[in-house]
């Protein structure tokens, strides 16, 4: 996308990754515990293109949803950027933002032991469009201690999936996520699956 | 329009919708602008721009002082992101702004990330 007129006034560059998985299960926590700035919020009105089975012939009709982000950004260095976006909610419909998926680097799917198949859509999504991702087991207080591999079978993970256990409340735990995922995408890139 | 006895409230949502400030327009031509492209002015915001163009306008220009992505813009703004797009769209016809697209995150990005958080 060579499409800017930023030379010579802008040499600094971005990239983003983004941190999905279900309701409740730490994404905006995630962003805010790593981010160099408190989260910000911003939010787009999505449009869906819809044509019920009731409706008449060619007629469609147009639904539009607010979605809702949360981000936060760390600087990487004086020439890169990292933006992190949460999807807050139990908002479903971030999945038909697909500009949200163009060009991240990976994306992060937390995943809580107690409801395991709140991740699915997410891993779905992913896996569909070959965006790379990591699984984070958010690792709460009460929650049940589970096996790596018990959490792969469960989500039926294909073994270069990575899954790491975590606390997003935890800086340095999170730190691990990231770069758990960023290594995922650079053995993806080099190894051309992209 | 009297302040007094007003029959919305915020649950309302605002009087005036978002796309007025856009003349009504819905698309921006800038359609490559992304969420994480970063935006600058190239410029102080002079006393004439100040008169001359819409109070977003100035906003954003305030906002862009040091470089900021389009998120970020719209956050600070508190406007949707295709608004916030079709806003920054104007100011690059008017050539007040520079932006730059994301990068593709190539061995060389991703070296550099891994490298960024581990010394976080």
């Amino acid at each position: 996308m060579a499409f800017d007129n930023s030379e010579p006034v802008l040499r600094g560059s971005s990239v983003k990754l983004l941190v999905a998985g279900g309701f409740g299960v730490g994404k905006t926590t995630m962003v805010g515990t790593i981010s160099e700035i408190p989260p910000l919020r911003t939010e787009e009105v999505i449009t869906e293109m819809s044509r019920g089975v009731d409706d008449l012939a060619g007629v469609e009709s147009k639904t539009t949803t607010t979605v809702a982000l949360d981000f936060g950004r760390i600087t990487i260095s004086p020439e890169l950027v990292l933006y992190l976006f949460g999807t807050p909610g139990q908002d479903r419909f971030w999945f038909m933002w697909d500009e949200l998926a163009d060009g991240a680097l990976g994306a992060v799917i937390l995943a809580d032991t107690r409801r395991l198949g709140s991740s699915f859509p997410a891993i779905d999504y992913f896996e569909s469009r070959g965006v790379p991702f990591v699984i984070g087991v958010n690792c709460f207080d009460d929650g049940a201690v589970h096996e790596v591999e018990e959490v792969r079978d469960a989500l039926d993970l294909d073994t270069w999936v990575p899954i790491v256990m975590c606390d997003v409340r935890d800086r340095a735990s999170c730190k691990q996520v990231l770069v758990t995922l960023a290594e995922h995408a650079l053995t993806m890139v080099t190894a051309g699956a992209r | 329009m009297s302040n007094d006895g007003t029959w919305f409230d915020d649950a309302a949502g605002p009087l005036v919708r978002p796309y007025a400030m856009t003349g009504g327009r819905t698309t921006s031509r800038q359609a490559d602008l992304e969420i994480i492209a970063l935006v600058v002015a190239l410029g102080p915001v002079t006393r004439v721009q100040a008169t001359s163009l819409d109070d977003e306008l100035i906003q954003i220009l305030r906002l862009v002082q040091k470089p900021a992505s389009v998120a970020e813009i719209s956050a600070g703004l508190r406007l949707p992101l295709s608004v916030t797009k079709i806003l920054l769209g104007d100011l690059i016809d008017k050539q007040l702004v520079a932006f730059r697209s994301a990068v593709t995150p190539d061995i060389r990005v991703l070296q550099a990330v891994i490298n960024g958080i581990r010394q976080l």
